[in-house]
């Protein structure tokens, strides 16, 4: 690195390969002072200035605000907050249009300003050089300085890199025509920005600064090394003027040969750029305690007939200050947010000027003509010629153009630096740059669909998991409830058999009610469910044909116990009052379903007690099963709301949902009341049938 | 005669060792390539939706390993049957249900809850195949957008329709780039 | 205030593809002047004959393949493959042939393959080579220069030959190249193909009429004044000159080294650099944008390539010139070539 710094002192200049030559165009806005436009009477603060999140609001409605008082909160590292441009009330916090190429809106202070333009409290670090590097980054960060070049990044993190940094660049190159911003402020403000620059290497402890700044800034140039002549360690050094020369990596590859490394950053090679306005608004910030809430903007082009260098509050809506610049507005014009290669076409007049706004270009009609059809594209190669990043433009057009990212990667769609000189350069007009923009945005977003593809696969299993170790703790809960019951009622089967009955009907009953209670909310269904007096009726009917579906289904069953109860259902059809027996067949049937799905010896377990019962004592035979009934309708109700959902539904779920999962389901609602007793039973064959079908898949699936 | 012996004998000798060589590279150089359902369950969107016919992406990645078809699967579109087809080298069909020609490019939806609608039944819940709603009985629900895969699932069991399926807003983040589409004009 | 919406670079080279093309097809005027100055206006009305066909032919597929027809024509692409096939032609040869040619190139090598731009192959070339393939007979007639024929050619003879066969006179084509001492004369390369494989030397084939000073009279002339025009296109950065200059040292290599092993054996290097279409070539027919490599490394490969095909055709080949195929040939290496000779992206 000490030879290479040896080398750059010495003069020594590099070349990047590629670069067009585009009208320059700066001497329509290179001569004059930077003027100061009017107030405007509405400021547009977009919360978003730049990549990363953006901070939140912490001003409300109705506040009254100073110049410079923050507006927004910066709570992580990435995020910077806003400041308000002048004095005056906020009115509205809402979506407005925002300064990005969408069009689209984001989070935006609206400030009416009083007119005063009062200053907030400021507070400087005159002796910033005693403090510590931590309580200047707090200040940068806190005033909001983002760097004023490109992407708005924000300047305490690149000054708070933990790599040794060997080399410190400010940007003057200003490679894009038109745009004389930077020029400008280098020509009035040239011992400030050497002042901040000071501050800025001060972060960062650099062995040389090096200003670079294009050769068609003659004036800029002299004034920079006038300012920084008794600095000895800050060299300003002229380089040819091509475009893309201020290309953050173009101009590193100039001044010292070395490439960032793809997908790296500046940093990772020992060296930070800088914007000059960035050094300069550090000053501000550092020296003067000033936020950053103006900036020099270059309003230019034929159809603005003052054109020049502006300070410019961010927030101004673009309408305003091309109305102070003289803008008469040709028929179908076009207004650039941004230099004529990389900027974008705003949409709204009431676009604000955000933080990295350099340059509003109005060109007149014949000045920058629309682009014609784009035609076929006759693989000349003029654009591989002309790419600053080595890349070949038509491999990336063919395949993105077919949607072939993969390949559109392999061709390192991802280094492109959108710079426009392959597009500049297209004897065909194609819009090389917009086509690998969508291919990148569309990239991201199939990555990120992926990503969000892959945790919605874990969730859903985790999901499934969980409901199925919630199935086993259930099942478990009900078998070791079932075993103390009956021994207890084996010990005072008589006494307490009809209490326990009465208790488990009521149960039964409360169970039911909060199963209605939920289905009273269906539409279509709370006519019914308003009669509140239907109740009992209501839920033994339904505990009817819970009881027929499962005595059904039982009866499906093939083995010698299903033989059993499809007699007891028989009979429980025949004689409508042997309530009890049928609720034997469910309690069975539970049994039944439970074995299945457990473990042998359980099953086996359950089995018995259901053979015990059928052979038993009736009395006893009922309670058990009434409780068992209860039981399972109290597990159901606890596992979320309704058991008839839980314990019909899943199991088809899970199995085939091609059963009519509907009819299974609203037969155990209180529909079922107004149900002819021909229909109920129709639905219930259905019920039954759907359900044993169920069964079935789930029997040859364990 | 002895010759034909001694050439079974041969062979059989030579296929024993060959069997045997072949068995022991089986064991020995197994390779653990990733099985055809799991190829086909990373292509599937994930979504869980069901709309297959199948309880979850899972079991339709073995459906079609089984030999079902690979156009049953709306929240994909065009581009998933068209890399299901290159997988399992079946001939790409239209979407089930569509014409040939007919762009079947999905539309990203989010479930939302309008929520002074909700009775808090918490049939959504159970409905949600990755638990992206969140919420408890008698209380109001709410769908964490992060985590919702626009499966629909949860609109057909709410009882008092407050479910509404809103196409994902483009912000500027995860704009792409339409330029030539209309931009919202705001009026001041 | 409504603005419209475009996306960057808003800014654009005025050079557009129609005036590419149109540059090419001025430079190729100096050749043209020459090849009519000592051959005869053959030339021109092949040329014309050529880009009428092609742009007809052109704008028949277009219209069959129902796009628009008029703003593709523009782009003059058609022109200039009629304009080059026209030149590569003899120039008496009849008027069916330089058609057919023309109809072939457009149609088959470049409309059948999705038009502009997605061609594999030079459609130039291709209807050379079609041409040279089915009518091997026409497209070796080549008539000598003016000055050496015994019956001088004038204006209506050459239309006669072309649109009848025969001239005014009544004489073949065959009949025209016999010169003054009633020896039948073809091109400086045919020739030397010829003699060589009658056993004769270099130096005995260079006594021959048509050659002069170690070059073939006229050729020599010919190809000076398409390098003339491809220093001008160079110049005016229309195209590269990786392909042009790779070609041509590796021609002239490979030729001064078989000449100086075999001297008595081999046409010598300046022969092959300033006879037959070399200039041309060099030039106009491998610097063709589409059928060509397009990366820097791919450009040098691609021109090497062509030449040391040219260089064995014409050496140890049937045919006397070996452009024509060497072309289609490197065409067909074009993809491969230019994806092992991507450049080095920035940073990787």
């Amino acid at each position: 690195m000490d030879s290479l710094i040896k080398t750059i002192k010495s003069g020594y200049l590099w070349r990047f390969p590629g670069g067009v030559h585009p009208p320059q165009k700066k001497s329509l806005s290179q001569t004059g002072q930077i003027k100061r436009p009017e107030l405007a009477s509405k400021y547009y603060v977009s919360l978003k200035q730049h990549i990363g999140q953006q901070a939140e609001a912490c001003v409300q409605v109705g506040d009254k605000v100073k110049k410079g008082q923050m507006l927004s909160r910066a709570d992580t590292a990435m995020q910077l907050p806003v400041h308000a441009p002048t004095s005056g009330i906020v009115t509205d916090i809402r979506e407005h249009i925002l300064a990005h190429p969408s069009g689209l809106g984001e989070q935006t202070i609206i400030i009416e300003a009083d007119g005063s333009d009062e200053w907030c409290q400021r507070e400087g670090l005159d002796n910033y050089q005693q403090l510590p590097p931590a309580q200047i980054l707090d200040k940068i960060k806190s005033l909001g300085v983002a760097g004023l070049g490109g992407a708005g990044f924000p300047t305490h993190i690149k000054n708070s890199r933990p790599e040794a940094i060997e080399l410190l660049i400010i940007n003057g190159a200003e490679c894009e025509p038109y745009i004389t911003a930077d020029d400008a402020l280098m020509r009035e403000h040239a011992a400030d920005i050497v002042a901040g620059i000071n501050i800025l290497n001060h972060l960062l402890e650099a062995k040389l600064v090096v200003i670079a700044i294009e050769d068609n800034k003659p004036e800029a140039i002299k004034a920079m090394e006038l300012a920084s002549a008794d600095e000895k360690d800050i060299i300003v050094r002229v380089v040819p003027t091509k475009y893309p020369t201020g290309g953050e990596k173009q101009l590193i590859q100039v001044l010292t040969g070395k490439e960032v490394p793809s997908g790296g950053i500046p940093a990772d090679i020992g060296i930070v750029m800088q914007n000059v306005a960035t050094a300069y608004s550090t000053y501000r910030a550092v020296i003067h305690g000033e936020p950053l809430i103006e900036r020099v903007v270059t309003l230019t082009g034929e159809s603005i007939s003052q054109a020049g260098n502006y300070w410019v509050r961010i927030g101004t809506p673009v309408a305003h200050i091309l109305t102070q610049a003289g803008y008469n507005q040709p028929a179908e014009g076009r207004l650039i947010m941004g230099g004529p290669m990389m900027g974008f076409s705003i949409h709204s007049p009431l676009t604000p000027v955000s933080k990295i706004t350099n340059c509003l270009l109005a060109p007149a009609m014949n000045e920058l003509p629309d682009p014609a059809d784009e035609q076929a594209c006759i693989r000349c190669g003029y654009c591989a010629d002309a790419c600053p990043a080595s890349l070949l433009p038509q491999q990336l057009y063919w395949h993105s153009k077919a949607r072939e990212y993969e390949k559109a990667q392999h061709f390192d769609l991802f280094d492109c630096i959108e710079c426009g000189a392959c597009a500049y350069v297209c004897p065909s007009e194609i819009p090389l740059v917009q086509y690998y923009r969508v291919a990148k945005a569309n990239i991201r977003q199939q990555a990120a669909e992926n990503e969000k593809a892959e945790k919605a696969k874990e969730r859903f299993n985790q999901r499934q998991l969980r409901l199925e170790e919630e199935k086993q703790a259930r099942i478990e809960k009900q078998r070791l409830a079932a075993e103390k019951r009956k021994q207890t009622m084996q010990e005072d089967a008589s006494a307490k058999d009809k209490i326990a009955q009465a208790l488990a009907r009521a149960q039964a009953q409360k169970a039911s009610r909060s199963t209605d209670q939920a289905k009273e909310q269906a539409p279509a269904q709370s006519t019914i469910a308003s009669d509140s007096k239907n109740n009992s009726p209501k839920s033994a009917a339904q505990a009817a044909i819970a009881r027929a579906k499962a005595k059904k289904a039982a009866a499906q069953k093939a083995d010698n116990e299903a033989m059993q109860s499809a007699a007891d259902t028989d009979q429980s059809d025949i004689e409508k009052t042997a309530k009890e027996k049928a609720q034997a067949a469910i309690a069975r049937a539970k049994a039944k379903k439970a074995a299945a799905q457990k473990a042998d010896n359980e099953a086996m377990q359950s089995a018995a007690d259901t053979k015990q019962s059928d052979t038993g004592k009736t009395a006893k035979e009922k309670a058990q099963a009434a409780i068992a009934r209860a039981k399972a309708k109290k597990a159901a109700a606890q596992k979320v709301d309704n058991g008839e959902h839980a314990n019909v539904v899943e199991p088809i779920e899970q199995s085939d949902p091609k059963t009519p999962e509907p009819t299974v389901d609203k037969p155990a609602s209180g529909e079922t009341n107004q149900m002819s007793q021909q229909d109920d039973k129709s639905q219930r064959i259905k019920a039954a049938i759907a359900k044993a079908k169920a069964k079935r898949k789930q029997l040859g699936g364990d | 005669m002895n010759i034909v012996l001694y050439s079974i004998l041969v062979l059989g000798v030579l296929a024993l060792i060959f069997g045997a060589l072949l068995g022991y590279a089986k064991i020995k150089f197994k390779v653990e390539s990733d099985p055809l359902v799991d190829q086909i369950d990373e292509i599937l969107p994930q979504t869980q939706c069901g709309q297959c016919g199948y309880p979850g992406c899972r079991p339709y990645a073995e459906a079609i390993a089984n030999g079902d078809d690979i156009n049953k699967c709306p929240p994909g579109g065009d581009a998933t049957i068209k890399k299901l087809s290159d997988l399992v080298g079946v001939e790409a069909k239209p979407l089930a249900g569509t014409e040939e020609g007919e762009q079947t490019e999905p539309v990203k939806k989010v479930a939302y809850i309008r929520e002074d609608e909700c009775i808090g039944c918490t049939k959504c819940i159970q409905a949600c195949p990755v638990d992206a709603i969140l919420g408890a009985a008698r209380h109001m629900h709410t769908v964490i957008e992060d985590e919702c895969t626009g499966c629909d699932l949860c609109v057909e069991p709410c009882p008092v329709d407050c479910i509404d399926m809103l196409p994902v807003k483009t912000r500027p983040d995860n704009w792409r780039w339409q330029l030539q589409s209309i931009p919202v004009q705001q009026i001041d | 205030m409504n603005f419209k919406i475009a996306s960057s670079p808003h800014t654009h080279v005025r050079r557009k593809t129609p005036a590419v093309m149109l540059f090419v097809a001025i430079a190729c005027l100096p050749g043209i002047a020459v090849q009519t100055w000592y051959f005869g206006i053959g030339t021109l009305v092949q040329i014309c004959l050529a880009i009428l066909a092609a742009v007809a032919a052109e704008a028949a597929c277009l219209k069959m393949r129902q796009r628009s027809v008029l703003p593709r024509l523009k782009d003059n692409s058609a022109l200039l493959t009629g304009l080059l096939l026209g030149i590569s032609v003899p120039p008496l040869a009849q008027w069916w042939v330089v058609v057919i040619g023309a109809i072939f190139a457009i149609v088959i090598a470049k409309q059948i393959y999705g038009g502009l731009g997605q061609n594999l192959f030079n459609p130039a070339m291709v209807g050379y080579v079609v041409l040279l393939v089915s009518f091997p007979l026409s497209m070796t007639l080549w008539v000598p220069p003016l000055s050496l024929v015994e019956y001088p050619v004038t204006v209506q003879d050459t239309l006669m030959l072309i649109f009848t066969g025969y001239s005014e006179t009544g004489f073949s084509l065959a009949q025209l190249r016999v010169d003054l001492d009633g020896y039948t004369m073809a091109t400086p390369l045919d020739t030397v193909k010829t003699a060589l494989t009658n056993q004769q030397t270099y130096q005995e084939i260079l006594n021959q009429k048509v050659f002069s000073e170690g070059t073939g009279i006229a050729w020599f002339e010919v190809n000076l004044a398409y390098l003339l025009g491809g220093l001008f296109l160079l110049q005016q950065k229309i195209i590269n000159w990786r392909i042009p200059v790779a070609f041509l040292l590796t021609l002239t290599l490979f030729s001064f080294i078989l000449h100086s092993a075999s001297p008595d054996g081999s046409a010598s290097t300046i022969l092959h650099l300033f006879s037959g279409a070399t200039m041309f070539a060099a030039f106009f027919i491998l610097t063709d944008p589409v059928s060509a490599s397009t990366t820097a490394k791919g450009r040098l490969i691609y021109g090497a390539l062509v030449a040391v095909l040219v260089f064995l055709i014409r050496n140890f080949g049937g045919y006397p010139e070996g452009i024509a195929f060497a072309v289609l040939l490197a065409n067909m290496a074009v993809p491969l070539i230019d994806y092992y000779s991507q450049p080095k992206t920035y940073g990787k």
